[in-house]
């Protein structure tokens, strides 16, 4: 009857590993092998070089508006390397690194902004889900799929991502809600990255923290620094663990920084000043990253500059298969159904003939005229 | 008078509005401090503060479901949905709450909101931001589906539709946001919603359309006048919902033939519903059947391939010729 607390067993803890100049929490350091360092640096770098290419192709038109992801790169890649090839990633649109990481050709990203449904065509060997626009409503297939892996008693998790704007839409909170009364293998990771577009992360939420919001569903809740690859390899890492042991799903947030613009189509300095942009810089996490690999030896100048210069090569090979793909006009009718309609093979034909110069199609479809 | 864009119109009639009654609000995802991902809502932060313009988290269910409240306590909401692909994101609000309050509750409650969305292909957008969905929303009864065509028009017709006592559904068309400018008159005006314009006038053939596709349409009336010296008559429908029908029998029993052209598809289209008109009412003035040249019944394609789904000058000539020739 009285009036009293409700003890709720339930915390949110933050998590980082390394310092702003790369020097690793001894403590609390990963046990990753130097090999694996060295590849995810690589595909860090890769991502880094990568993204400003795509930025200079948007710009001279060789590409459309372009989502750059500099400064978020560290999370995706952490999620990324703890996933079995048979897991599913499941991305919204800056997490590029994990993509590259999974085995996705550039030349396929390079589609999806260039204006091609290739971008989105998924290598059958690949899990992944393509890029998602309408916010936060991966959430809730990524929750499904984590659900029918549960089903189809598999070991396998799904991660997600989304960014703090979409912890504001419904779909994110029926996801996690979900998740959790299916105790499903998801680890949903929100991109923290302060801004979406023009609104400013303390707009977005008056909680004090996105992974708080974990405990009203019930499941665990981090927070860690984004920029910090080390904090996202510990706690990606362990929420998979749990997830594969069928310990259910977690909420990690990520805090990081868009140092870009949302789009080429936006422009920050509208709604943001340099300084605070600035202030990130320090947090780079490639820098860190790279800090904490120098300072155990793995990496030097010269390592750099042989990744740097191979990484280019790869680059610009990408560019060129994206360049020489042709877009087959004909192809948007071919995947509306698994059995195209008569109605579209003849408004398919009415645009091959269309655009062949020759006479519109006249005659109705066979199987009316019979009528 | 002053020469303008359609997004420059668009910025003026939310000025007018706002400053002239102050139940009217902006509420959306980047309108304040960014001044919309278009800028229409261009000075509106500074001018009417933060309660009256609102930059909303990111969550299109909350911004139509919160303005169907501000509605019931007085409000007048003017939504921005930021592309037409997340309305849909607020579509169970629309559907279950916007359009039926009124009907619901006998009149006692009613939603006179206007959600706005640019709408349309033909600007290398990335996937969701090129539809053309204004079928699906004319098809919601109780709602009013406006899609003006010009600087002017829009200006006019936006302050109708915030003025107007029901919902309206305002598609803007992006394509021609910025792409030439008119003469705006100083002082505000109104267009009735439901009403179109005969944009061109003829005699040989009715050319229907709305939105960013009404220029291609005039375009290929001159075309058609230029090589083929054929007179086409050219309707700005300018609201699919309701529709114009005096406008559309009258033009038709005139010329006794027409096509119909959007970009949405085809299928189930606002075409249907003006075919559909045009045989009921006014079968007997035809001349040849009524052709429709719109998008295929396909998801839009991505950018590099949008131009070939967009209905063309060419494509339309080739229908009007079809149905002069027939």
């Amino acid at each position: 009857m009285p009036r009293k607390a409700i003890q709720i067993e339930q915390r949110v803890e933050w998590l980082s590993v390394l310092s702003l100049d790369g020097q690793a929490d001894a403590s609390l350091e990963p046990k990753i092998p130097d090999a694996d360092l060295r590849r995810l640096y690589k595909c860090m770098l890769l991502t880094r070089l990568f993204d400003e290419r795509c930025l200079h192709l948007q710009r001279q038109g060789r590409i459309g508006t372009y989502g750059p992801c500099r400064g978020q790169e560290a999370t995706p890649l952490a999620a990324a390397y703890h996933l079995n090839k048979d897991d599913w990633f499941v991305p919204t649109y800056r997490e590029l690194p994990g993509y590259l990481w999974r085995g996705w050709p550039l030349d396929k990203y390079l589609c999806w902004w260039g204006g091609h449904e290739y971008g989105s065509a998924v290598p059958p060997d690949i899990n992944d889900l393509p890029i998602c626009v309408p916010i936060a409503s991966q959430c809730q297939y990524a929750m499904g799929i984590a659900w029918g892996l549960k089903m189809r008693r598999t070991q396998n998790v799904c991660v997600a991502f989304c960014g703090d704007g979409g912890t504001s839409q419904g779909d994110f909170h029926e996801a996690l809600n979900y998740a959790t009364v299916f105790k499903v293998p998801l680890v949903m990771v929100v991109q923290n990255n302060h801004w979406a577009i023009s609104l400013p992360r303390e707009r977005q939420t008056a909680s004090p923290t996105i992974a708080q919001k974990a405990l009203a569903y019930g499941l665990d809740g981090v927070q860690i620094d984004g920029n910090d690859i080390l904090a996202g390899l510990v706690a990606i890492g362990e929420a998979i663990e749990k997830a594969r042991a069928g310990g259910g799903p977690s909420l990690i947030e990520a805090v990081t920084y868009r140092m870009a613009m949302h789009t080429t189509a936006d422009d920050p300095k509208k709604y943001r000043s340099e300084d605070e942009v600035r202030q990130w810089e320090e947090r780079d996490p490639l820098r860190r990253f790279a800090g904490y690999l120098r300072s155990r030896k793995l990496l030097d100048d010269k390592i750099q500059a042989l990744l740097e210069d191979e990484i280019r090569k790869e680059i610009d090979q990408g560019v060129e298969r994206y360049e020489q793909y042709r877009h087959d006009p004909f192809d948007m009718f071919r995947f509306m159904y698994a059995d195209q309609t008569p109605e579209l093979r003849a408004q398919e034909e009415e645009l091959r003939a269309y655009l062949n110069g020759q006479a519109p199609h006249a005659a109705p479809p066979k199987d009316l005229s019979r009528v | 008078m002053p020469q303008m864009t359609m997004v420059k119109g668009l910025n003026l009639a939310l000025h007018e509005c706002m400053r002239e009654d102050p139940n009217v609000l902006v509420m959306g995802e980047d309108v304040g401090r960014d001044e919309g991902v278009f800028r229409v809502t261009e000075g509106l932060l500074q001018a009417f503060g933060e309660e009256r313009c609102i930059d909303t988290p990111l969550a299109e269910a909350a911004i139509v479901g919160a303005a169907v409240g501000l509605c019931f306590t007085g409000f007048r909401p003017v939504c921005e949905m930021q592309f037409d692909g997340f309305s849909f994101q607020a579509f169970h609000q629309v559907e279950g709450h916007v359009r039926r309050f009124r009907n619901r509750t006998r009149g006692r409650f009613t939603c006179p909101m206007v959600i706005r969305m640019p709408y349309g292909g033909g600007i290398r957008a990335i996937e969701h931001h090129s539809e053309a969905p204004e079928a699906t929303y004319a098809h919601l009864v109780g709602l009013k589906v406006v899609l003006p065509s010009g600087p002017r028009n829009a200006r006019a017709l936006l302050r109708s539709a915030i003025l107007d006592p029901d919902p309206v559904v305002f598609f803007e068309p992006k394509a021609i946001y910025r792409a030439f400018r008119e003469e705006v008159p100083e002082e505000p005006e109104c267009l009735p919603i439901g009403k179109g314009v005969v944009s061109r006038t003829g005699k040989d053939i009715t050319l229907i359309s709305y939105g960013a596709a009404l220029r291609t349409t005039l375009e290929a009336a001159e075309d058609l006048f230029d090589e083929y010296d054929i007179d086409a008559e050219v309707l700005d429908l300018l609201s699919v919902a309701p529709l114009d029908n005096e406008l559309i029998h009258n033009s038709v029993r005139k010329t006794g033939r027409a096509v119909v052209v959007h970009e949405a598809p085809r299928h189930c289209g606002v075409g249907a519903e003006v075919v559909a008109r045009i045989v009921e009412d006014s079968l007997l003035f035809l001349e040849a059947p009524i052709k429709r040249v719109t998008g295929f019944d396909t998801i839009i394609p991505f950018f590099a391939n949008e131009r070939t789904y967009l209905p063309d000058t060419g494509r339309i000539v080739r229908a009007a010729l079809e149905v002069v020739r027939f």
